[in-house]
């Protein structure tokens, strides 16, 4: 323990409080429009029925001004190329635990870096059009912290970009390749929304609701599985989510607050926001229970502690005064998580031939570990399917689904999911918008698109894209070259570039190791 | 703040997850010497601490364990993720409870 020095308590020089001094760098800057009126100058805030009579009523409970944002934020991006720094140096990638780890950062990289840099693009729209200070700084704040995630994310993953495959062509994947259409297409209804609906689709929803079991799971497993760089820049970024997940809650508290007839809508953005967030994780759920060689927790374990506790168990309780009910659907979600990840990642696993990251079968050890963490669903309903492959395999016949799959029209998901309540039948939703068929995944897709078919009837899916010809070509190498995919981004891990590179490293590496100790018997 | 959202109302757990760090180990010690009902569980990198109805971080209690000054802004550095409302951040004390 070192001593406090003494003069500690001998305060700085008075200044304001925290909260006068809040007050005073963020309110009364704001000017009252003289030769254009105000909806001139807010034009997008009337139209999807939202009301607001008091915009100085918001609250920034985190009373962030922007000498403390560049401080902090400046002390952050400071501890993070320090250890990246180290990491280059100290040729850090070879401590992970294996390097089909990496294949989770590659999903990371093409799928959640190109978010961030669509949302710091709308929050910048936000802080010019929202008409009141408070929500226009918070979401000023807000739209550069979400470039710097992009920045930090593109930084911490180079290191690995010099070295392994998948991680070269993200910009590009993100806007052609199937399964990232998942994240893509989320965030593209999100901008195509209303100001108030994007608030509420991403700063609540998806920052508030889901973001941990996006965030957290992530970097629990770069700790566990030695990559030090990705927890860092986890770390990092998740500061800022706290007062993301803050500007959330508060919206909807802000809205709710402002006037009754917002309730309704609301509640409607949270039923819509919550499937459709809800579905993006999906891709989270595979990599947490199969993509990880060192495992955290399970998918299941953290939707109970992250979603059901925290979200179902504290925050709709506290929303319930404001008449607000849980999402709709959410007990299809909770239904689900026995099944979502092995459904998910058996489809991926079929697919990866088309993919910009490897995937290969589980070990025994993993096996048994995912039917002690789903010992109600695993050994019924999956097991079997991977025995079967297990033999497939040891015949030289490793297994890949050679057709294309049919997608989901609003979260574009391959139409993988099955029933609620029965694991065997495969659900399968039809909607009929003026005289064509829309196929969906599941009820709470299905609800999504009734309610705005003129929109999800837009969508462009993937699978469609490629037979109706816009692809690069009718044959899957055409695709996977208009893909802009190399050799050894995609297929089996066991055997592909990235694997013979990491045995052979290891090799080296315990050759290296082994050599001075031998020198020393010798000797 | 009206007196009605500072009296906490409600005893569901709220929460905050914090980054595991040399940095880090003095806050949680104060944390968890100023909230005698919370619990803390770890996983890689990170700890939670959990308490019925609410959380409090004391200034001069972190500064006691840090040996330093420390605004309660920096508690940004330390914070990855919380559950419940920020019901106060000033410069003595951050509260996490719910409203309702």
């Amino acid at each position: 323990m070192t001593l406090a020095p003494e003069q500690k308590k001998t305060k700085k020089p008075k200044k304001l409080s925290m909260k006068a001094r809040y007050e005073a760098l963020t309110r009364g800057l704001d000017w009252e429009p003289s030769y254009v009126d105000k909806d001139e100058m807010f034009p997008h805030l009337d139209y999807e029925g939202i009301k607001i009579h008091d915009w100085a009523a918001w609250e920034d409970p985190f009373r962030l001004t922007i000498d403390a944002y560049c401080k902090y934020q400046a002390e952050k991006d400071k501890r993070l190329y320090a250890v990246l720094d180290g990491f280059a140096q100290g040729q850090g990638h070879l401590s992970l635990t294996d390097a089909s780890y990496l294949n989770a950062m590659k999903i990371f990289l093409q799928g959640v870096t190109p978010l961030e840099y669509a949302a710091h693009r709308h929050f910048a729209y936000l802080a010019r059009h929202f008409a009141g200070p408070g929500p226009r700084f918070a979401a000023l704040c807000q739209s550069i912290d979400e470039i710097r995630h992009m920045q930090t994310e593109i930084h911490t993953l180079s290191n690995y970009n010099k070295l392994y495959s998948g991680m070269h062509n993200w910009p590009e994947h993100f806007d052609r390749v199937w399964y990232l259409s998942v994240p893509k297409s989320f965030f593209d209804d999100a901008m195509s929304c209303g100001p108030f609906e994007f608030l509420i689709a991403v700063g609540f929803s998806f920052e508030y609701l889901l973001t941990n079991l996006l965030f957290v799971p992530f970097m629990s497993g770069s700790s566990f599985n030695g990559d030090l760089p990705t927890m860092t820049f986890g770390f990092s970024a998740q500061s800022d989510e706290s007062r993301h997940m803050t500007l959330g809650l508060e919206a909807i508290k802000f809205l709710l607050e402002q006037d009754e007839d917002n309730v309704e809508l609301v509640q409607g953005w949270i039923d819509k926001w919550f499937w459709r967030s809800y579905r993006v994780t999906a891709l989270v759920a595979q990599m947490l229970d199969y993509m990880l060689p060192r495992k955290v927790m399970s998918w299941k374990e953290s939707f109970e502690l992250y979603f059901e506790e925290q979200m179902l168990g504290g925050l709709f309780e506290d929303l319930a005064f404001y008449g607000i009910k849980p999402p709709r659907h959410v007990e299809d979600a909770i239904q689900e998580k026995e099944l979502l990840s092995h459904q998910v990642y058996w489809t991926l696993y079929q697919f990866s031939f088309a993919a910009g990251f490897t995937t290969t079968m589980p070990s025994e050890e993993h096996l048994n570990w995912l039917s002690e963490s789903y010992p109600d669903t695993f050994d019924t309903y999956f097991r079997p399917l991977w025995d079967k492959e297990a033999k497939n395999r040891e015949n030289g016949g490793r297994h890949f689904a050679p057709g294309l799959p049919q997608l989901c029209q609003v979260c574009q998901v391959p139409m993988l999911f099955t029933e609620p309540g029965d694991p065997t039948t495969l659900c399968q939703r039809e909607s009929e918008f003026e005289g064509e068929i829309y196929h969906t995944c599941s009820n709470g897709c299905q609800w999504i698109f009734e309610r705005e078919p003129e929109k999800y009837r837009q969508a462009w899916l993937p699978v469609h894209q490629i037979l109706a010809g816009n692809c690069g070509g009718p044959t899957v190498p055409d695709v996977l070259e208009w893909y802009g995919l190399q050799d050894g981004d995609a297929g089996e891990y066991l055997g592909s570039r990235d694997h013979q590179n990491w045995v052979a490293w290891q090799g080296e590496a315990a050759a290296d190791t082994a050599a001075p100790s031998e020198t020393k018997a010798g000797a | 703040m009206s007196e009605s959202t500072q009296t906490p109302t409600s005893s569901r757990d709220v929460g905050m997850i914090l980054q595991e760090s040399e940095d880090n180990r003095p806050i949680i010690e104060a944390i968890e010497e100023d909230n005698p009902e919370c619990s803390i569980s770890h996983t890689p990198g990170l700890v939670r601490i959990t308490a019925p109805g609410r959380l409090v971080v004391l200034q001069e209690s972190v500064e006691e364990k840090l040996g330093r000054e420390w605004e309660t802004h920096e508690f940004q550095m330390s914070i990855v993720s919380y559950f419940g409302n920020i019901q106060e951040w000033d410069d003595d004390e951050i509260v996490i409870a719910w409203d309702h």
